[in-house]
């Protein structure tokens, strides 16, 4: 248990710093900009006390914030994607996987692609939505979420392959 | 009592996810509206030295264009000092205490930089220990920046004219119609003015200046050109697009300007506003 708890906080410390120190500074085509941070929440082991991760959610976007002066948008849309995410589990696992033991180390890529799109793009969607502020401006929020969240979803995909324990 | 308790109980999650919500929406709120953003900035002690730290080492990759661009300033200032009339130049030397010093300039290190969202800040390296208080205005040698938001100690935040809450005083160059300078979120490379007057002689190419009005910005500064116009939807008046001089994606040192006389100017404006 100790050795899951300092796992997850090293995680958390090294997402937000990366995050604000390189992939907001990205950049491409003027707007895009990877939300990578999200990790946490996707990767947050499934059995684990539901109060606390949600908690945890709202610091990490809440740090992500600070950094960026950007209010308190990055905090709701992490809340949102770690309170409805058990809904998403079942939705991309199938009932047949007791969603309280998924290992994500272990699972299909598609299974993985379809969990990850479904709450990176809610995630950006909600993001944006309320970084903009002005229904008027829905093109510009669809657009962002669109181009920022393949960005995102892309990134994700790579680094937990990169980073998965060697299976052989 | 008993049933209410378990009720709770039951929707723990439920209610902390509402409460955290709140509470982030209530900070988001509290983001779009000017000089209220006080809990979550980026001025304070932890995120000034993690982008203290990192702009330690990054800082080093531009250091040949930012020498090029002081180059070019010295060039500016030294064809200005040297074609103008040396007994103006001496009476300034010899008189102290001059009736036009009262702006004081402060210079500054960007720590952080952001312009892709539709709120942007930056992130400068001084703070109330180097006497930068809020409302004090930023710019570069090529025109203006933004405008001090919060301060720390040690850093301080600024309101980025790349934001739709900014709003600053210009007005043309060569008359002295006034406008807003504002910002529609679509490029980083323009801004837009409003506000100006139709009879103004609005042309492609003409300079944007700030305007007296402000007690933020001295009269003058550069902003940028007008790159193309239109008249507004109520016929009024014109909505200008300025291509800014400063390229607002590559800002390595600025100017702080603090206006000795402002809270004079405030306080005689003050009875009129009522």
């Amino acid at each position: 248990m100790t050795k899951l708890t300092l796992n997850m906080t090293a995680r958390f410390v090294v997402l937000v710093l990366v995050q604000v120190l390189i992939f907001n500074h990205i950049d491409f085509m003027g707007y895009i900009n990877p939300y990578v941070y999200v990790l946490f929440v996707l990767l947050y082991p499934a059995n684990n006390n539901r109060t606390l991760f949600i908690f945890l959610a709202f610091l990490l976007g809440l740090c992500v914030d600070v950094f960026s002066d950007s209010g308190g948008v990055h905090a709701a849309a992490c809340l949102t994607i770690a309170y409805i995410r058990p809904v998403f589990l079942k939705f991309s696992f199938g009932t047949v996987y007791d969603y309280q033991s998924i290992k994500f180390d272990q699972i299909d890529f598609g299974n993985k692609l379809t969990y990850f799109s479904a709450l990176v793009f809610i995630h950006h969607l909600i993001m944006f939505s309320l970084e903009i502020f002005n229904i008027s401006k829905i093109i510009l929020i669809l657009e962002k979420t669109l181009f920022s969240g393949i960005f995102t979803i892309l990134l994700c995909l790579i680094i937990t392959i990169l980073f998965s324990p060697k299976r052989k | 009592m008993q049933q209410i308790i378990n009720f709770v109980l039951r929707n723990k999650t439920f209610l902390v996810f509402l409460l955290l919500f709140g509470l982030s929406l209530f900070f988001t709120i509290q983001s779009h509206s000017y000089h209220k953003s006080k809990f979550i900035n980026s001025s304070n002690v932890v995120t000034g030295t993690a982008y203290k730290t990192a702009n330690g080492i990054g800082k080093y990759f531009s250091l040949g264009k930012e020498n090029k661009a002081l180059l070019e300033e010295n060039r500016m200032l030294k064809s200005i000092v040297h074609n103008m009339d040396m007994d103006t130049l001496r009476l300034d030397y010899i008189d102290s205490v001059r009736l036009d010093s009262h702006f004081k300039f402060r210079t500054a290190d960007v720590y952080k930089n952001s312009y892709s969202q539709t709120a942007n800040y930056l992130t400068i390296n001084k703070g109330e220990k180097d006497h930068i208080k809020i409302d004090h205005g930023v710019i570069t040698s090529q025109g203006i920046v933004g405008i001090i938001e919060n301060t720390s100690q040690n850093f301080s935040s600024v309101l980025s004219i790349l934001n739709t809450r900014s709003r600053i005083n210009a007005q043309l160059k060569k008359t002295n119609h006034i406008g807003s300078l504002v910002w529609n979120t679509e490029s980083a490379e323009f801004a837009q003015l409003i506000d100006i007057s139709k009879f103004a002689p609005v042309a492609i190419g003409d300079t944007i200046i700030t305007g007296g009005q402000s007690t933020i910005f001295p009269k003058g500064i550069l902003i940028g050109t007008i790159n193309s116009f239109k008249i507004d939807t109520g016929g009024d008046t014109y909505i200008v697009n300025v291509k800014l001089f400063n390229d607002m994606t590559n800002i390595g040192h600025v100017y702080v300007i603090e206006n000795l006389q402002a809270s004079e100017i405030r306080s005689l404006q003050k009875p009129k506003d009522d």
